[in-house]
C-alpha cells in the first residue's frame, strides 16, 4: 500500500481570505496579556513598557493597511491627511474591533494633532494596572498599530495612547502627531 | 523587465523574460532607467488616489509603467509599448500575490522576495498578460 501525503497548497495559491472570521474575546485577551506579560521581561520603565507595546502593533499596521484596502477592492490609496485618518478611524477599527472608533478630531492649538477617541479599547478590557505602574496604558499596542499604517503611507508621525477614563469608562486617546515634512506637503496640496 | 521596489529603495524581487549573454549591458541598463524613474514614480504618488501610475518615464523606444500599493511599495515595468489594459491587470494580479507573501508576520518587509512559488505566479503572470 502505497502512503498518501496531502500537500497542503501554498499561500500564494490559496485566495485572500476576506475577514469576515472572528476570534473569541477571551482567547485573544488571554494571549494580549501574555505579550504584555512577557514584554515587561528586560524594560525598566512604564515608556519603555508601551515601547515595545508599539513596536509589536508596528508590522500589524503595515499589514492591514494593504489588505484592509485590497478588500475595499477600490484600488484607492488616501493622499490627504484627514480622509486617511478617517480610514483608520471606520475601516481598520471595524476590520480589527467589529466597529468605528467613536470619534476623531483635531487639537484645536495645533494644525498637526490629531486624536481617536475609543470609549472602551477592547485591549484593555480585561487589563487592570497596579498604582505602581502609574499611568501605563497597553492601548499603546494599538497606537502601534495606527503608527504602522500611517507610516507605510507615508504619513510619518508619532502615535501614543492616553487614558482619560470618565466614570466607569476606560476611555483611551490616541494622539497623533504628524511631522512638519506631512503638515508642509499638505499645505502644498491645498495651496 | 518587471521590478519590485522597497521603501529603501532597494529591489524586493526582479523579473526580465529573455536572458541571453548580450543582454548583461542591457539589463544594468534597464535597472539604471527604473532607479532613475522612482523619482518620477514618487512625484505622481501625490498626485493621485490611484494606484496604476501608467507611464511615468520614456527612455528612447522603451517606456517605464508605475504602479503603488497601498503602503508605498513600487512596481515598476519597463516595456516597449504594451497595452495599457494588459499592464494594468498585471499589475493587479502581481499586488494579490504580494499581499499574500507580505502578510506573514514573519516577512520581512524591507527584505527581497525568494519564495519559488510566489516566482513562478508572477511568471505566469507575465506570460498571461504579455503574449
Amino acid at each position: 500500500t502505497t502512503l498518501q501525503t496531502r500537500t497542503k497548497p501554498n499561500i500564494v495559491d490559496r485566495p485572500v481570505p476576506r475577514g469576515k472570521s472572528e476570534v473569541g474575546l477571551s482567547a485573544f485577551c488571554f494571549l494580549f496579556s501574555s505579550m504584555v506579560q512577557y514584554l515587561q521581561t528586560g524594560v525598566n520603565s512604564i515608556s519603555d513598557l508601551e515601547g515595545k507595546l508599539s513596536e509589536a502593533g508596528y508590522g500589524i499596521g503595515v499589514r492591514m493597511l494593504e489588505i484592509v484596502i485590497y478588500r475595499d477592492r477600490s484600488c484607492k490609496r488616501e493622499i490627504r491627511v484627514v480622509p486617511m485618518l478617517s480610514l483608520v478611524k471606520e475601516t481598520l477599527w471595524k476590520s480589527m474591533f467589529g466597529k468605528a472608533a467613536d470619534s476623531l478630531e483635531r487639537a484645536s492649538d495645533k494644525d498637526s494633532e490629531y486624536m481617536i477617541h475609543d470609549r472602551e479599547p477592547l485591549v484593555n478590557t480585561y487589563i487592570s494596572v497596579p498604582k505602581d505602574f502609574g499611568n501605563l496604558n497597553c492601548a499603546s499596542f494599538v497606537a502601534g498599530i495606527i503608527h504602522g499604517v500611517l507610516d507605510s503611507a507615508d504619513f510619518p508621525c508619532h502615535v501614543s495612547a492616553h487614558s482619560n477614563p470618565m466614570g466607569s469608562e476606560a476611555r483611551t486617546t490616541y494622539l497623533v502627531k504628524f511631522t512638519e515634512e506631512v503638515m508642509e506637503r499638505e499645505r502644498r496640496m491645498t495651496g | 523587465s518587471f521590478y519590485i521596489v522597497g521603501k529603501k529603495d532597494n529591489p524586493l524581487y526582479e523579473y526580465t523574460p529573455s536572458q541571453k549573454k548580450e543582454d548583461l549591458n542591457l539589463l544594468q541598463q534597464n535597472q539604471f532607467f527604473v532607479h532613475a524613474a522612482l523619482d518620477m514614480v514618487d512625484e505622481e504618488i501625490w498626485k493621485t488616489n490611484s494606484m496604476y501610475l501608467k507611464t511615468v518615464d520614456k527612455f528612447n523606444d522603451k517606456v517605464i509603467s508605475a504602479y503603488v500599493t497601498a503602503s508605498h511599495i513600487r512596481f515598476m515595468l519597463l516595456h516597449e509599448g504594451k497595452s495599457e489594459e494588459s499592464v494594468k491587470s498585471f499589475f493587479l494580479e502581481v499586488h494579490e500575490l504580494y499581499i499574500k507573501i507580505m502578510t506573514n508576520p514573519l516577512c520581512d518587509l524591507d527584505a527581497p522576495i525568494v519564495s519559488p512559488a510566489f516566482d513562478t505566479k508572477v511568471r505566469a503572470a507575465a506570460r498571461k498578460y504579455f503574449q
